[in-house]
C-alpha cells in the first residue's frame, strides 16, 4: 500500500480536546492517537479505551513474591539446616513464621511494584535510547494533538475538525510500518 | 428526612428484651453456681478427660515416665497431702471464672458497641479537621452514630464499676494486699481515679459530639455568605483531635488493658483505635446504604460507598500491621512477663485468636482488594459484617482471657448481651437520624461532595 495519510489536529485547551473526542467518536471516526502534555482525566473514557489490567497482573507477581519467600525460607531455615538459633523454634515453618513475616511482606511487595512497573514499560514500549513518537514537540508542552486515519474522506474530516475547534489541521503522509 | 420506621423501632425493641432476658437468665444461673456444683463439674470433666489420656499418652510416655517416677516418689508423699487443699482452690478459681463470665459478656458487647460510636466520632473529628470534600453528605449519619457514644460509654464505664473485681482483679483489696505488682500500680489502678478519668475521658467526647452536632445545625440555617459555624466546628475537631489521641490511650489501659494488671504493652491504645476505627467506618457504610437503599440519601453515590470501602480495607490491614507488630515483638523476644498474654490466647482461645486474623485480615483484604468490588453495595454489606464480627471477636479476645480464662464459650450471655446493646445501639442511633435532614445542606464543602466522583 505504501504511504497512508493520517490527519492531525491541534488543540490548546484540554477541555475543548475532550469535546472534540466526543464529536469525532460520535461521528464513528477512529481515533488512532491522541497526544497530551500531561493526563486528560477522563480521556480514556471518552476515547473507549479499555481499562488498564495491570493491576491484576501486579496481584499476580504478589502472589509469586510470597511463594518465592516461603519456599526460599523454608528451605533454608527449617529443611536444609535447621539450626537453633536463639531458642527459635525451626522445627516447621508455621512455628517460626511470625519471624519470617517482615520478608515475606517486603518481597511480595517488591515482587509487585518491580515486575509491574517492569511490564508497564513493556506494554507500553518505553525504553532506554528509544525514539521518540510524538509527532510534534509542542504536544509535550502547551498542546494537545488528536490523530486520525484518513480513508477518502479528507474533506469531511477537516471540515469536522476545524469545527470542533482545532488551532490547526494537517494532513500527513505516514510511512506504513 | 428520615422517619423512624415502626418496624425498625419494634426490632431493635424486641432485641433489647430479648437479650435482656437471656442475659439475666444466665447470670442467675451462674450465679446459683456453689463451689460443690463445681465440683462435681470438674470431677466428671476429669472422668472424660482422664480415660482418653491414658489410651494416647501410655505407650508415648512410657520412657519419659519411667525416668520421672524416680523424682515423683521423692515427692509423692508431700504431693498427696496438698491435693486435697488444692483441688479445693482448682475449683474455687474455677467458680469466679463461671461467675464472671456474665459479666465479661455484657461488658464485652457494651464496650464493642461503644466503640464502634468513638472510632466514628474520630472519624468525624478528621473529616472536619481535613476540610475533607468528598464526605459531607455522610456527616449526618456519623453524627447519629455519635450520639449513641454518651449513653454507651457511661454504660461501659457503669459495668466496669459494677462488676469490679468479676472484671478487674486489682479492684479486689484482697488481691491487691498480696500483690506487690499490682500495690505498685495502685497509683492509677485505683477504683477513685478509674471512675474520674472515665468520666473526663466521656465529658470531653461528649463536649465536642455536642457543639459539634450543635455547629453542623447552625450552618445549615446561616447565611449562605456565613461560615463561622464551620469554622468552630474545624477548630474544635483539630482540638478535639488531640484530647481523643490521648484519652483513647488511657482509656484503652484502664478499660481493656487492666483486665491483665500484670502485663503491659506500649502500642496498646492504637491496636485499640485501629479496631474501634474500622468497625466505626463499617458501620457509617452500612447504615448508609441501608438509608440509599430506602431511597433516603440520593445524594450519596458509588464513589462515597467506594470511598468508605476503601477506609474499610486500608484500615483493616492497618489493625493487622498493628496486631502483628504488637504479637511478632512479644513473641520474639519471648520475655515471660509480657508473653504470657499471647500463650493462654494461643492455649486456649487458638480459633477466636487466629480466626479473627481471617475475619478481620484476609476476608476484607482479597474481598475489597478489587476496585470494582467496592462500589457494589452487597459486597461490602457482606464484608462490613464480617469486619464486625472479626473486631467483636477482637474485644472478646482482650477481655476473656483475663476473666473467664478456658471457660470461655460463644453462648447464651454472649449473644444476648450482644442483642441487647444491638438493640439498644439501633434504637439510639436511628432516632438520632429523624431528628435532622440528612443533608447537612449549609456545609461550604457539599456541593463538591455531592458531586464528588471518583
Amino acid at each position: 500500500m505504501g504511504a497512508s495519510k493520517v490527519i492531525h489536529a491541534l488543540y490548546t485547551d484540554d477541555d475543548v480536546l475532550m469535546s472534540a473526542v466526543k464529536t469525532v467518536k460520535a461521528a464513528k471516526h477512529h481515533i488512532e492517537e491522541v497526544y497530551t502534555p500531561f493526563p486528560v482525566h477522563g480521556l480514556d473514557k471518552a476515547m473507549g479505551l479499555a481499562p488498564t489490567r495491570i493491576a491484576i497482573a501486579a496481584f499476580m507477581y504478589g502472589c509469586v513474591g510470597l511463594t518465592v519467600a516461603i519456599t526460599m525460607m523454608n528451605f533454608i531455615m527449617i529443611e536444609d539446616w535447621p539450626q537453633n538459633i536463639g531458642g527459635k523454634p525451626s522445627f516447621s515453618y508455621i512455628e517460626n513464621m511470625p519471624a519470617f513475616v517482615p520478608i515475606m511482606f517486603e518481597l511480595t511487595v517488591f515482587f509487585a511494584a518491580h515486575l509491574m512497573v517492569i511490564t508497564f514499560y513493556l506494554r507500553s514500549r518505553m525504553w532506554p535510547f528509544k525514539n521518540a513518537e510524538n509527532p510534534d514537540p509542542r504536544t509535550t508542552d502547551d498542546h494537545f494533538l488528536m490523530e486520525i486515519s484518513v480513508h477518502d474522506n479528507e474533506k469531511q474530516l477537516k471540515t469536522l475538525l476545524t469545527k470542533t475547534g482545532a488551532v490547526e489541521v494537517h494532513v500527513i503522509e505516514k510511512e506504513a510500518h | 428526612m428520615y422517619t423512624f420506621s415502626k418496624r425498625l423501632k419494634i426490632t431493635s425493641l424486641v432485641l433489647i428484651i430479648v437479650g435482656a432476658i437471656g442475659w439475666i437468665s444466665s447470670y442467675n444461673s451462674s450465679h446459683h453456681l456453689s463451689l460443690e456444683d463445681v465440683k462435681l463439674l470438674l470431677a466428671e470433666e476429669d472422668a472424660h478427660h482422664g480415660s482418653s489420656e491414658t489410651h494416647d499418652s501410655a505407650e508415648a510416655h512410657d520412657d519419659a515416665k519411667a525416668h520421672a517416677a524416680m523424682i515423683h516418689a521423692s515427692i509423692e508423699d508431700d504431693h498427696h497431702q496438698e491435693e486435697a487443699h488444692h483441688g479445693d482452690e482448682h475449683a474455687e478459681h474455677v467458680l469466679h471464672q463461671m461467675h464472671n463470665r456474665p459479666y465479661a459478656a455484657l461488658y464485652v458487647a457494651a464496650f464493642f458497641f461503644m466503640m464502634i460510636s468513638l472510632g466514628v466520632l474520630a472519624f468525624y473529628g478528621i473529616q472536619y479537621a481535613a476540610q475533607a470534600g468528598w464526605s459531607p453528605v455522610l456527616f449526618r449519619v456519623m453524627e447519629a452514630i455519635t450520639y449513641y457514644l454518651l449513653p454507651g460509654a457511661l454504660i461501659v464505664l457503669g459495668i466496669g464499676l459494677w462488676a469490679g473485681d468479676h472484671l478487674f482483679i486489682w479492684m479486689d483489696p484482697e488481691v491487691v494486699a498480696h500483690d506487690e505488682l499490682i500495690q505498685g500500680k495502685s497509683g492509677w489502678l485505683n477504683k477513685t481515679w478509674f471512675a474520674i478519668r472515665g468520666l473526663i475521658f466521656i465529658t470531653g467526647w461528649s463536649l465536642y459530639r455536642y457543639f459539634s452536632r450543635k455547629f453542623s445545625l447552625a450552618q445549615d440555617l446561616a447565611d449562605v455568605n456565613d461560615n463561622s459555624n464551620f469554622k468552630k466546628n474545624f477548630r474544635i475537631s483539630a482540638a478535639f483531635l488531640v484530647f481523643y489521641i490521648y484519652t483513647e490511650s488511657m482509656m484503652s489501659w484502664d478499660w481493656i488493658m487492666s483486665v491483665d494488671p500484670h502485663w503491659f504493652s506500649t502500642l496498646f491504645g492504637w491496636y485499640v483505635f485501629a479496631s474501634m476505627f474500622v468497625s466505626g467506618i463499617t458501620v457509617i457504610a452500612l447504615i448508609t446504604i441501608y438509608l440509599k437503599a430506602k431511597g433516603l440519601m440520593e445524594f450519596v453515590n458509588d464513589s462515597h460507598l467506594h470511598d468508605l470501602a476503601k477506609f474499610m480495607f486500608a484500615i483493616s490491614v492497618f489493625w493487622t500491621y498493628l496486631w502483628f507488630s504488637q504479637f511478632m515483638l512479644i513473641w520474639y523476644a519471648n520475655i515471660p512477663e509480657e508473653v504470657t498474654y499471647f500463650i493462654t490466647r494461643i492455649e486456649d482461645y487458638k480459633l477466636p485468636f487466629f480466626g479473627m486474623l481471617i475475619l478481620n485480615f484476609i476476608f476484607p483484604f482479597l474481598v475489597l482488594m478489587n476496585s470494582d468490588y467496592k462500589r457494589v453495595p452487597w459486597f461490602i454489606v457482606m464484608a462490613g459484617i464480617v469486619i464486625l464480627f472479626g473486631h467483636y471477636i477482637d474485644v472478646f479476645n482482650m477481655i476473656m482471657p483475663a476473666t473467664v480464662g478456658d471457660r470461655w464459650f460463644i453462648g447464651v450471655p454472649e449473644i444476648s448481651a450482644v442483642l441487647f446493646f444491638l438493640g439498644l445501639f439501633l434504637l439510639v442511633v436511628f432516632y438520632a437520624l429523624s431528628k435532622a435532614p440528612l443533608l447537612p445542606k449549609g456545609n461550604p464543602f457539599i456541593k463538591e461532595s455531592e458531586q464528588f466522583h471518583y
